[in-house]
């Protein structure tokens, strides 16, 4: 332009506004974004103008994959989505999977399925805690939610010895049952967990910065909100009370009580309030399934008919001639076990609705996998909650919509 | 359910190909006068637009499709707690469908992604770009008649340079 700085310096000062907008990227490397997210922004200033999310980075293909594996294997991708509880996408594969074949899940798997996915819902809102405190600069809470966030995965690993990626829901009911060891660890759990809420509570909840940069940030109405397709948390901040646990019960949530908990102003401060508060709820549910767990001791956790007992075992062959690139091959033929049709399922995942279409033409993989990930929806709605803000709000934004970028790129 | 079914056939005769009770409903409809339906709907309450994408059906056994794609919509009423699946059958030659956009914010990125994996154009979308894959990608991933794996002359340029970088520092 062919101006020195302090020309441009002299110019600006005291100007309301900048002459022109510049643009800035904010990932895909900013710790921030949680993940490989890239904004890329529009600023006046430190206001955003505009901002367009750019997501892909993580893209690996998992609906098309799906098309080429069986209905049982799709279920170690699903873990692949949202880490944080892959439970979660676990149990909505299986959900959909079971709608299209007529299976009937034992009672004992449904609750142990309740169990896993609230559990994966506490720590999923643990380390949401953790980070979204840490970027607004409370260092200690990130800490404490660790620590107990370790002590469910430690669970976790008792249970299917994996700490994130669990492949523990199959279709049909669950892997394998509790040993008594581990409900006594979640009974302990259980019992101390609501005391730690209100641990993480009074560090930051009378604190002035953390008030101060979450009261009346990224306001959206609940009409907005809808429109938007926001779901979970982020919805009921907002003050719709839309629970698919409650909406559409599935696994033991008919059987359970619950509060759904609500926003008011539809805040970043209230959807802080409606996690707090459901990480209480989650607590209790697991208090009552454990207490159930009683009842149906020793019954079946997988049904007989499940379908990894009725498609038949494909033999593994090395190939006459390896190809560069295979090396082996699998022979046998392909039975129809499924019925041609298609189903839907939808669960409530710790970020928000998980929906899983699939289309089946009869043979043992699906024509079509479609997965309706939170997260993705969720980014699709930053710009509108951005507009107007300032770029240190923005990762408050992107806190507060409690992203995962595996969840969104697929 | 069967009220609104009712409404339906009365109102829109001419643009429903398909009226399956079920759980949940599927409505097959046109795509002329697909918007109208989608509004009247909205007017009833089906205020959530849960899911929107696309399905290729290149020879799909169990059944004889008339067209190749479909756009599968799921609706949701959050007041009087029911879903409904709508679908509006796609031609290969003509690939293109009317945009939700103007009822519903979140379909802009779901189109977004419909059009960038299945080529089907959405207009009245605003900004109708490829959304997962790179902007140079050439082909629509989630067809059938695309591999899994491409061979080496298909491949996406940006990765064939990187690769011929490797390989000759």
């Amino acid at each position: 332009m062919g101006l020195s700085l302090v020309e441009v310096n002299s110019k600006q000062r005291g100007a309301s506004s900048f002459d022109e907008p510049f643009y800035i990227n904010m990932g895909p490397q900013h710790p921030s974004t949680h993940g490989v997210l890239r904004l890329f922004l529009e600023l006046d200033g430190e206001t955003i103008i505009n901002c367009d999310p750019k997501i892909g980075y993580l893209h690996r293909g998992v609906e098309k994959l799906a098309e080429t594996l069986n209905y049982n294997q799709t279920i170690v991708l699903s873990d692949r989505l949202d880490y944080i509880a892959s439970c979660a996408n676990n149990t909505a594969f299986c959900l959909a999977f079971e709608k299209l074949f007529g299976l009937q899940v034992p009672r004992r798997a449904r609750i142990l399925r309740t169990i896993v996915n609230e559990m994966a819902r506490i720590s999923s809102h643990l380390l949401w805690l953790a980070t979204h405190a840490l970027d607004i600069g409370a260092m200690t809470v990130f800490l404490y939610c660790f620590r107990d966030r370790e002590w469910l995965l430690n669970i976790f690993e008792k249970i299917c010895g994996a700490r994130l990626t669990h492949s523990y829901v199959r279709v049909g009911g669950v892997r394998q049952d509790f040993t008594l060891e581990i409900i006594e660890d979640l009974y302990k759990f259980t019992e101390v967990f609501p005391e730690r809420v209100l641990e993480y509570e009074t560090l930051i909840d009378v604190n002035r910065i953390w008030l101060e940069r979450t009261k009346n940030i990224a306001v959206v109405s609940a009409e907005e909100a809808i429109s938007l397709g926001l779901t979970g948390p982020v919805l009921r901040g907002s003050g719709v009370p839309y629970d698919v646990r409650k909406f559409r019960p599935y696994d033991a949530y008919d059987e359970v009580e619950f509060e759904v908990p609500i926003g008011k102003n539809g805040d970043v401060y209230d959807r802080y309030r409606v996690r707090m508060e459901e990480l209480r709820q989650s607590n209790k549910i697991i208090r009552q399934c454990l207490e159930k767990l009683s009842e149906t001791e020793g019954e079946p956790v997988l049904p007989e008919n499940a379908p990894d007992l009725l498609i038949p075992e494909r033999v593994r062959e090395p190939e006459p001639k390896p190809h560069p690139k295979k090396g082996f091959i699998f022979t046998g033929k392909e039975v129809p076990v499924v019925p041609p049709g298609e189903a839907f399922a939808s669960i409530e995942s710790p970020k928000g609705e998980l929906a899983v279409y699939v289309v089946s033409d009869g043979t043992n993989k699906p024509w079509r996998l479609r997965i309706r990930t939170p997260s993705f929806v969720h980014i699709s709605a930053l710009p509108e909650l951005a507009k107007g803000h300032m770029i240190a709000d923005l990762i408050a934004i992107i806190g507060t919509l409690d992203v995962v970028l595996g969840d969104s790129d697929r | 359910m069967s009220d609104l079914f009712g409404e339906l056939r009365e109102k829109f005769r001419a643009q429903i190909l398909r009226l399956e009770a079920g759980d949940p409903p599927v409505i097959t409809l046109k795509r002329e006068g697909f918007l109208e339906v989608v509004k009247f709907l909205k007017e009833q309450g089906y205020n959530h637009l849960i899911d929107l994408c696309g399905v290729d059906y290149l020879n799909f056994k169990p059944e004889k499709k008339e067209e190749r794609f479909e756009v599968v919509y799921h609706l949701y009423s959050i007041e009087r707690r029911e879903l409904i699946r709508l679908k509006v059958p796609i031609p290969e030659s003509d690939c293109w469908q009317y945009s939700l956009t103007p009822f519903w914010k979140t379909a802009n990125w779901f189109e977004r992604e419909c059009y960038d994996m299945f080529g089907i154009k959405f207009k009245g979308h605003p900004d109708l770009r490829r959304i997962l894959m790179p902007d140079d990608w050439v082909g629509y991933p989630l067809r059938k008649d695309y591999p899994l794996e491409l061979d080496e002359e298909r491949e996406w340029k940006v990765y064939k340079e990187l690769k011929e970088r490797a390989r000759s520092s």
